[in-house]
């Protein structure tokens, strides 16, 4: 079974988000999706300040197998980056929801964040 | 096109070995269980074992069986002449573009045997069987029998285990020979750049066999690690590197067509001459980038700001991890190239398409 965290919340595209003591999001991907992924041999990051829109593709994660596009879950502007997943994008199968996360973003429209998921609806999405 | 999605006889062990099944022409079958990097080590260190069963067996027998052979594919089978010994060869159209790749087994002048691609199995079948019009030749399809391919430096440890009569035999099997026992065939040959077997059996004793090396502690292996193993060991794979656009001259595999003796008139060796004469336009060749990314598929080949080819095979080298990959490229290219990947061009080592063998990286190429 799929891990999924009662306190982040959660898009479509399967990232994940959790609100920082600054008021900026943490953005990684899912235990789901890391899974389905595979092991990760190469990160793609968006560089610190560029403005993404909510559904844009900003970065990519690859697998041995298969490259996949990262989403901005919100519109806003790249605050941070882990550095650390250049020369250990297995942080992200490892641990996806802490030291493998991919990157922090502000948030210009507060209303986006009315419409991610909580856990409970992420669970049933990939239930389906 | 695809009808109903099509199991192999070892479908319930890769349920039971949870592996994440998917789709490949048709057949539902394990991209990985543990994972990738796992499997690919374990088949560069160990052993590995690969369910190719989806791949088409095909029996070639009957009087004119060589005859239809000699004109069927561009290497000669006239040098398979020890019962057992196998033969890799393209299959080829009028035009010198290849129809598949498959390898030919021989056991007597009136019976041999050719695996091809899971892919390419209806329009294969209908091209041989067209070519063989009045010979006195049948054609007979093997779905019964299940494929399985035992690969890494403890195959052949774990194989003679297994069938402790035919030990002596299996020890003495040089690369590209077979031991026929009934049904069941044992190959020396692979797909991965490691010593190894691949066995065609009868389905009930497939899933035993199966059973019995996954017990020995014999690592699964899915499609995902005998994509990245062939990869490294610069193996070609049909409908990627090759296909019917495209020629053994232009891909690498100029050593398997055979021009002696002249007389042997195979179907596309007009084509080859004349392009031969022209001179080859392309050649196939390893690309090796010493940054971290990953070249795919499909990515244009630069020298100069001109695009000179493409990226045909590509992924990150679980054993040199660095991105490695295949590409067709115009003659002229030599040790650099630039590899484009999502807008920003990459500096590309060029070496022989062929990047390790037996566990270790070539020289040059890490």
């Amino acid at each position: 079974m799929s891990d999924i965290p009662k306190d982040l919340r959660y898009t479509e595209s399967h990232e994940w988000l959790e609100l920082q003591d600054d008021g900026n999001w943490r953005v990684g991907i899912t235990d789901h999706a890391q899974s389905q992924l595979g092991e990760l041999v190469f990160v793609e990051l968006p560089e610190v300040e560029t403005d993404v829109g909510s559904g844009d593709a900003c970065g990519v994660v690859e697998s041995v197998k298969a490259a996949s596009d990262i989403y901005a879950p919100i519109t806003g502007s790249i605050t941070a980056i882990n550095d650390s997943l250049e020369d250990e994008p297995d942080l992200i199968n490892t641990d996806c929801y802490g030291d493998g996360w991919l990157f922090e973003t502000s948030s210009t429209d507060d209303a986006q964040l009315d419409e991610l998921m909580d856990a409970e609806q992420y669970a049933d999405l990939i239930a389906d | 096109m695809t009808s109903a999605a099509q199991h192999t006889p070892l479908y319930q062990q890769h349920l039971d070995l949870n592996g994440q099944i998917v789709d490949f022409a048709g057949w539902q079958l394990p991209a990985r269980y543990q994972g990738v990097m796992e499997e690919h080590h374990a088949v560069r260190r160990q052993a590995g074992l690969f369910d190719v069963s989806h791949m088409t067996i095909v029996d070639i027998t009957g009087a004119e069986a060589a005859v239809l052979l000699r004109k069927l594919v561009a290497n000669n089978i006239d040098k398979l002449t020890i019962p057992g010994k196998a033969l890799y060869t393209c299959m080829l159209n009028e035009q010198g573009g290849i129809l598949d790749d498959l390898i030919v087994y021989f056991f007597a002048d009136d019976d041999y045997r050719i695996v091809v691609n899971a892919a390419t199995r209806a329009q294969d079948l209908d091209w041989i069987n067209q070519q063989a019009g009045s010979f006195s030749v049948n054609i007979t399809e093997r779905p019964e029998l299940a494929l399985l391919a035992l690969q890494g430096p403890q195959a052949e440890t774990h194989l003679t285990q297994q069938l402790a009569a035919h030990a002596d035999t299996i020890q003495a099997l040089k690369p590209f020979n077979t031991l026929r026992e009934g049904d069941t065939i044992i190959a020396r040959t692979g797909y991965t750049g490691e010593d190894g077997f691949e066995i065609m059996l009868p389905a009930a004793q497939a899933v035993r066999l199966w059973q019995a090396l996954i017990q020995a502690g014999v690592t699964p292996c899915g499609l995902g690690a005998r994509d990245t193993l062939r990869l490294e060991a610069g193996m070609c794979l049909y409908g990627q590197d090759m296909d019917a656009s495209v020629s053994p001259l232009e891909c690498g595999l100029s050593w398997t067509v055979a021009w002696e003796p002249d007389t042997r008139d195979f179907i596309g060796r007009q084509a080859l001459s004349e392009q031969k004469q022209q001179g080859v336009k392309h050649k196939l060749v390893g690309l090796v980038i010493d940054q971290r990314t990953v070249m795919r598929s499909g990515y244009k080949v630069f020298l100069d700001d001109r695009q000179v080819g493409i990226v045909t095979s590509g992924t990150f080298s679980p054993t040199i991890e660095k991105p490695i990959g295949m590409a067709r490229v115009s003659r002229e290219v030599q040790d650099h190239c630039e590899v484009e990947i999502r807008g920003k061009r990459y500096n590309a080592r060029v070496v022989k398409p062929m990047f390790v063998r037996k566990g270790q990286a070539l020289d040059g190429v890490a």
